[in-house]
C-alpha cells in the first residue's frame, strides 16, 4: 500500500485516495473547435509509462483535493506531491 | 500409551502439565510447551501424511516454518481448521488432528498406487495429458484432479471465529527474536525508538535456544531471556510472539498475522482468534534466521530423514529423540552438534561427513566424546517405506562423482545438513536486488530498494560475535536517525564454537543400476529426475522449470528446496547459480488463514450499512427492506399474507388512487454554492440552466467525457448563489467527486463551492392526486395550490414548529412533492404525514412499487443509465442544448451516436397481456432463427402495470425510434422464455405529463 504525502493534510495511507489518472491530460477549452482525433485523444488516449508519471488523485476520505502525484509506475517511488493549481 | 522416545528430564516443556490430543483418532499425551510433531515424536509416531503426487509415506522433516510434509487437518471447538502444520501447531487439552491427502487411512493409502505408477507421472505429465479431448476437461478430467489436488479441505459451513485488522505505525520493525533481532531491537529501544519485534514462534530467542554458547555470563537462552523481559517493560517496545510477518509490501507496508488463540482448545470470550496488523515501519530490521539445507539421495523423503537442526530442537526443547540409532549426515560442522546431543543423552550416532579430513573445534569434542564419525562418506539410500530402518551408505570419491563399497547399516533416523540458506524472502519481497555468496552457496540481500535491513544469519553471517557486534550497531544507528537520541550499549563478549568450512556437495550420484526417487521438492513430489527431463524437453528459465515441475510452488515456498533445485539446474546447465539465478518470492511466506485475510468485514459487515432516520419506523410497520447501495429502503410494507407482488401492486395503486408516501432519504444531494454557481451547472448538465429563477427546480441530466450518460435528478434554486442538486442513490459519491474534479482541476476560476449534504436531510416523497390535500394539511398556512406552487416549484415551510423544504417534484408521475427536514425530525415529519393523511388514505410505498409507477411512465433510471447509454438512447434528447457547451457534449457527434437506427427505450407489452417478462430478457425478430439469434436489445426494466393491469416492461432495442407497433419476441434463455410482444411508447400511461402539472 503506498503513503501519499498530502500537500493539505500530510502523509496518509493509499486507501485514503482514489485514483484519477494522468495529471498531463488537458481538457479542450469549452466553445472552441476540436478535430475528431483532438477529442478522442483527449477522451480514451492515454500513454503508459514505465518510470515516472504525473497523476492525479483524490484524498477521498480526507480533505477532497484533488492532488498531482509524481510517481515512478514502475517501482511505485514518489518523487513529489503537489496541490492541483502547482505545476512540477 | 507410554512415551517411548521421550527423555527424562530437559527441554524447555512443562513437565507438570500433561495434555491428552487425538492423532487420526487415537489417544495420546504430550506436555505443555510441546508442538502437536514433537508429542507425536514422543510418542514414536513419524507417518503423519502422503505426499502430494505419489501418495509417498511421509513423517516430519523439520521443526517450524520451515515443515514441508507434516500438514494436518484439525478440528478445533467444533471449526474445522486445514492446512495447519503439526511443526507449529502448540498442544493443547482436547486437541483433535488428522492426516491429509490419504484415503481410507495414512496407513493404508490407495492412491500409493502413484508411486508405482510413477513413471507415468513425469513433469508436465498433467500439461500432456490432459489436453485432449476437448469435451472431458470438465466432466472427466477436471473432477478427478481437483479430487486428487491439495492438502485438507474447507468447511463449507459459517466460520464462527472472529478475526480482527490493526493498523500500526513504528520507528523500526524488527523481524524475528533470535541474537540479531534482540540486539537490534534492544539497541534501538535504548535510543527511545519505537520497536515492535515479531517473533513467529511462541517462544523468543531463535538460535540461542538451541545453540551452546555464552553471552556475558550468561548461555545463550538466559541472556534472551533477559533481554526479552527488559524489552518487554519498556512502554516504547511491542513484542510479539506467534506472529509471522508474511508479506513486504510498498512504501515499508509490511503484514503480519498474529495468532491469538490457537494455542488454546477454545478462543476466549473477548478474543479474536488472529488479528492481522498492517505496520508501517520507518526501518525494517529483517532477522530471520537461516534454514537447514537438505542433502539429496535416494529415498531422502522416507519417514526418519530430517534436518539435523531439527533433530536437534527436538531434543533441547522439548526433549525429544527422533531416534535411538541415528545417522547424522553431513557436509558441515552443524551435524555434529546434533550428534553430541544425542550423545550427551546416552544414544550413539553414526555421522557421515562427506569432506574428506574435516578439522574443527567441533569435531574435536565429537572425537572426544568417542562418536563414530566416517569421513567421505555419504547415504546412498534411505531404506524401510512407513519409516527408516537402514540406510544404504558409501564411500565417495574424492571428485564426489563416484560411490564404493555400498554397505547397508541399521539406523531408525538420518538428520541431514546441507549447510544453511538464509531466509531472504521478505528481502526479495521489499525489492531487494539479491545477490549469490559463493562461500555459503546461497543467496543473501544485497541492494535494498526499501528502508530494510537484513542482518544475522539471514544476511549470510554465521558467527554470533559478528552478528551481535553488527546488530547492535545497526539498531542503535538506524533508531538514532529518527530519534535523534543516544543511548549506546556496549556489546557483550562472545564464547562460541569455531567452524570449519562446509563442502559444497550436495546431491549423492545414483548407484549403478539404481534409480532410487531423490527429492529436491518434498512438499510438491519434484524429484531430481523431474527438473532434468524438464531440462531435456527444452525448458531453461528457472521461472519455466519451476511452473513446468512445480518446484518451490507449494505451501512452504520452496524453503527447503529452492536452492538445491537451482544446483541442480547450474549444474546440468553448466552454468553457476547466480547466472541461473532464483524465482520471485512473493507473499505469503507461509499461508495465511482467509479468515484473518477478511477480518471483521464478513456478512453485513463487508460493507456500511446506512439507516434513513425513519428506519424505525418502517421496520415497526413491516417493511420488507432491500439493499440499494449501502443504504437499507423499504422494498415494500407487508400486509397480512401478501408476497412483494401483491403488496407492492397495492402499494403503487394507492398512489394513482389516493396517496402514497416513500422514504426518499438516501437520494443523493449535494449543496453547491457561490456566485459561478449557475454557470457550473450550465457546464455539468446537458440544459440550460442560466435563467433558472429562485425557487424553480429543474430536471438535468449529466453526461462523462464520452458522451454516456453519468446521472439525472433535479437541482433548485433556493437563492441567488445557493443551489441544492439532488442525484440518485447509486451516484452521489461518483457525481461530488465529478463536480471537485471540475471545480479544482479543469475550472479553478469558477467561484463554487460543494459539499454532500445527503445525510443533513430526511426526505419523504407524498405522490397520488390527493397529495395537495396532504400537504395543505402539514402547512396550513402556504399557499400550495397549483398557481401558489406550481410543478418544480419550490417553498420553505413550518411543518408543526420544525423548518421544512418543499419541492414540487416527481418521480411516480403522479401529483408529487418532495418535503425535506433535517435529519433529526425525519421521524416526526413521517409520523405527522401518517397521521395527517390518514383521512386521505395515505399507504407508505416501498421501491418496488416506486418502480412500477416510474417504469409504467417511462421515466428512465439505473437500469437504463446503464452506463451504456446516451441521452438519445433514454429519449432525453430533448434536454440537449444546441446553443451551449457542457461536458461530454463533443463526443455526442460520434458516427455511432448519430447512426439513424440507434438504440432508443421502447415500451414492451406481451400479446397476450398475461406472461411476464424477465428483466434482461433479449429482444429478437425471429424466436426460431438459427442461433445465434441476432439481438435487437435487451429489457431493462419490467413490472406490473397498475394503470392497466398488465405486464410492462422496458426496453433499449435498435432503432428504437421506428420499432413502435411491431411484433417481436422476448426471450429470456436463463428462465427458458419465449414471450411474443408488441412494442409500444415508453410512455404507457399518461403521455402528455398531465398528472405532474395538475
Amino acid at each position: 500500500m503506498l503513503h501519499i504525502k498530502c500537500p493539505h493534510c500530510g502523509l496518509r495511507s493509499q486507501n485514503e485516495f482514489s485514483y484519477g489518472g494522468d495529471a498531463s491530460v488537458k481538457r479542450p477549452e469549452l466553445n472552441k473547435e476540436v478535430s475528431d482525433k483532438d477529442w478522442d485523444n483527449f477522451v480514451y488516449l492515454r500513454k503508459s509509462p514505465i518510470g515516472k508519471h504525473l497523476e492525479l488523485w483524490q484524498h477521498i476520505s480526507g480533505c477532497r483535493q484533488w492532488i498531482k502525484v509524481e510517481r515512478d509506475t514502475l517501482t511505485h517511488e514518489i518523487f513529489k506531491t503537489l496541490k492541483a493549481n502547482e505545476e512540477v | 500409551m507410554s512415551e517411548k522416545f521421550r527423555l527424562d528430564k530437559g527441554g524447555l516443556i512443562n513437565r507438570n502439565k500433561k495434555i491428552s490430543f487425538k492423532f487420526n483418532g487415537k489417544k495420546y499425551f504430550g506436555y505443555e510447551g510441546d508442538t502437536l510433531a514433537s508429542a507425536l515424536i514422543a510418542n514414536g509416531v513419524h507417518l503423519v501424511g502422503r505426499s502430494f503426487k505419489y501418495h509417498r509415506p511421509r513423517g516430519f522433516f523439520g521443526a517450524g516454518v520451515d515443515e514441508p510434509y507434516a500438514i494436518v487437518q484439525m478440528n478445533r471447538n467444533n471449526e474445522v481448521d486445514p492446512n495447519v502444520r503439526a511443526t507449529e501447531q502448540e498442544l493443547f487439552e482436547g486437541l483433535d488432528a488428522k492426516s491429509v491427502n490419504c484415503w481410507p487411512n495414512v496407513d493404508f493409502d490407495i492412491g500409493a498406487i502413484n508411486n508405482f505408477l510413477g513413471k507415468f507421472f513425469p513433469a508436465g505429465f498433467y500439461y500432456k495429458t490432459f489436453m485432449w479431448p476437448k469435451s472431458f476437461w470438465y466432466k472427466v478430467y477436471e473432477p478427478i484432479i481437483r479430487k486428487a489436488a491439495g492438502f485438507g479441505a474447507a468447511s463449507i459451513k459459517h466460520d464462527k471465529e472472529k478475526y480482527e485488522h490493526k493498523y500500526e505505525y513504528c520507528d523500526l520493525l524488527i523481524i524475528g527474536s533470535g541474537p540479531s533481532g534482540l540486539a537490534s531491537a534492544y539497541a534501538a529501544a535504548q535510543n527511545g525508538a519505537k520497536v515492535i519485534l515479531a517473533e513467529d514462534k511462541s517462544r523468543f530467542g531463535g538460535s540461542l535456544l538451541t545453540s551452546e554458547v555464552t553471552i556475558g555470563n550468561q548461555s545463550g537462552h538466559e541472556w534472551a531471556e533477559k533481554i526479552i523481559s527488559e524489552l518487554k517493560s519498556m512502554p516504547n517496545v511491542v513484542v510479539k510472539n506467534r506472529s509471522q510477518v508474511f508479506g513486504y509490501y510498498d512504501h515499508n507496508m509490511l503484514v503480519m498475522s498474529e495468532r491469538i488463540s490457537d494455542h488454546l482448545p477454545k478462543t476466549d470470550k473477548y478474543n479474536p482468534k488472529q488479528r492481522l496488523w498492517y505496520i508501517r515501519a520507518k526501518e525494517v530490521v529483517i532477522s530471520s534466521g537461516s534454514i537447514e539445507r537438505p542433502l539429496v539421495f535416494g529415498n531422502n523423503d522416507t519417514p526418519g530423514v530430517m534436518l539435523s537442526s531439527a533433530a536437534k530442537e527436538y531434543l533441547k526443547i522439548y526433549g525429544v529423540l527422533v531416534g535411538k540409532k541415528p545417522l547424522v549426515f553431513t557436509n558441515n560442522d552443524s551435524g555434529y552438534e546434533t550428534a553430541i546431543e544425542f550423545k550427551k543423552n546416552g544414544i550413539d550416532p553414526i555421522v557421515l561427513d562427506t569432506r574428506k579430513d574435516p578439522n574443527s573445534e567441533i569435531i574435536k569434542e565429537a572425537k572426544d566424546l568417542n562418536i563414530n564419525i566416517k569421513n567421505s562418506y555419504v547415504v546412498v539410500a534411505a531404506k524401510g517405506y512407513k519409516k527408516v530402518n537402514s540406510a544404504d551408505i558409501a564411500k565417495i570419491s574424492d571428485d564426489k562423482k563416484n560411490i564404493n563399497n555400498i554397505e547397508n547399516i541399521k539406523c531408525d533416523c538420518i538428520c541431514v545438513s546441507g549447510f544453511w540458506t538464509p531466509t531472504i524472502h521478505l528481502a526479495s519481497q521489499s525489492g531487494n536486488k539479491t545477490k549469490f555468496n559463493e562461500e555459503i552457496d546461497a543467496f543473501i540481500p544485497s541492494q535494498s530498494k526499501q528502508k530494510e535491513t537484513t542482518l544475522g544469519s539471514a544476511n549470510g553471517v554465521f558467527t554470533l560475535e559478528e552478528t551481535l557486534k553488527t546488530s547492535f550497531e545497526t539498531g542503535n544507528k538506524l533508531s538514532k536517525q529518527i530519534t535523534n537520541k543516544e543511548n549506546k550499549v556496549s556489546v557483550p563478549t562472545v564464547v562460541e564454537k569455531k567452524y570449519s568450512n562446509h563442502d559444497k556437495f550436495w546431491c549423492v550420484p545414483l548407484p549403478e543400476g539404481k534409480n532410487y526417487k531423490r527429492f529436491l521438492d518434498f512438499q510438491n513430489d519434484v524429484a531430481v529426475s523431474d527438473i532434468q527431463l524438464a531440462l531435456r524437453e527444452g525448458y531453461r528459465s528457472i521461472e519455466h522449470v519451476k511452473r513446468y515441475t512445480t518446484l518451490g510452488m507449494a505451501t512452504d515456498q520452496g524453503r527447503t528446496s529452492n536452492l538445491n533445485g537451482l544446483q541442480l539446474v547450474s549444474d546440468i546447465e553448466n552454468k553457476v547459480v547466480p547466472q541461473v539465478g532464483h524465482t520471485t518470492f512473493r507473499p505469503p511466506y507461509s499461508p495465511v488463514s482467509i479468515g484473518a485475510i477478511v477480518g471483521r468485514e464478513i456478512g453485513k459487515h463487508s460493507k456500511p450499512t446506512r439507516k434513513s432516520p425513519m428506519h424505525y419506523w418502517h421496520e415497526k410497520n413491516n417493511a420488507v427492506f432491500v439493499d440499494a447501495g449501502v443504504w437499507l429502503r423499504p422494498r415494500y410494507y407487508k400486509r397480512g399474507n401478501e408476497n412483494l407482488f401483491e403488496a407492492s401492486k397495492r402499494e403503487a395503486r394507492n398512489v394513482r388512487q389516493n396517496v402514497g408516501v416513500c422514504d426518499v432519504t438516501t437520494l443523493g444531494k449535494i449543496d453547491i454554492k457561490g456566485p459561478d454557481a449557475a454557470e457550473l451547472l450550465n457546464r455539468v448538465y446537458t440544459n440550460a440552466w442560466l435563467k433558472l429563477p429562485v425557487g424553480k427546480a429543474r430536471y438535468g441530466v449529466m453526461l462523462r467525457e464520452d458522451g454516456i450518460v453519468m446521472d439525472d435528478g433535479t437541482t433548485t434554486r433556493i437563492s441567488e448563489n445557493h443551489y441544492h442538486m439532488t442525484t440518485t442513490t447509486a451516484q452521489a459519491a461518483n457525481v461530488l467527486s465529478h463536480l471537485e474534479y471540475y471545480l479544482q482541476l479543469v475550472w479553478p476560476e469558477l467561484n463554487v463551492n460543494v459539499v454532500s449534504s445527503t445525510e443533513q436531510w430526511a426526505g419523504a416523497a407524498i405522490a397520488g392526486p390527493k397529495s395537495r390535500d396532504v400537504l395543505q394539511k402539514l402547512f396550513p398556512d402556504l399557499d400550495v395550490s397549483n398557481k401558489g406552487l406550481p410543478f418544480m416549484g419550490y417553498m420553505e415551510g413550518n411543518l408543526f414548529g420544525i423548518n421544512a423544504k418543499i419541492y414540487r417534484i416527481s418521480f411516480s408521475g403522479e401529483l408529487a412533492y418532495e418535503v425535506n427536514v433535517e435529519s433529526d425530525n425525519g421521524n416526526y415529519m413521517w409520523e405527522k404525514i401518517m397521521e395527517i393523511g390518514k383521512e386521505f388514505n395515505i399507504q407508505p410505498y416501498g421501491t418496488e412499487a416506486l418502480s412500477t409507477l416510474r417504469i409504467e411512465m417511462g421515466h428512465v433510471a439505473g437500469s437504463e443509465l446503464d452506463g451504456r447509454t446516451i441521452p438519445y438512447d433514454n429519449s432525453l434528447e430533448g434536454l440537449v442544448s444546441k446553443k451551449k457547451d457542457f461536458i461530454g457534449k463533443r463526443s455526442l457527434s460520434k458516427t455511432a451516436y448519430i447512426a439513424p437506427d440507434r438504440q432508443k427505450v421502447v415500451g414492451v407489452v406481451p400479446l397476450d397481456k398475461k406472461t411476464s417478462i424477465p428483466e434482461g430478457s433479449y429482444i429478437v425478430k425471429d424466436a426460431k432463427a438459427k442461433l445465434p439469434n441476432p439481438k435487437l436489445g435487451h429489457v431493462s426494466a419490467s413490472c406490473w402495470s397498475v394503470e392497466y393491469d398488465n405486464p410492462f416492461s422496458l426496453a433499449i432495442i435498435k432503432d428504437g425510434k421506428n420499432m413502435i407497433g411491431q411484433k417481436l419476441f422476448a426471450m429470456s434463455p436463463l428462465k427458458n422464455k419465449t414471450i411474443p410482444v408488441e412494442i409500444v411508447s415508453s410512455h404507457y400511461v399518461d403521455p402528455k405529463g398531465e398528472r405532474v402539472r395538475s
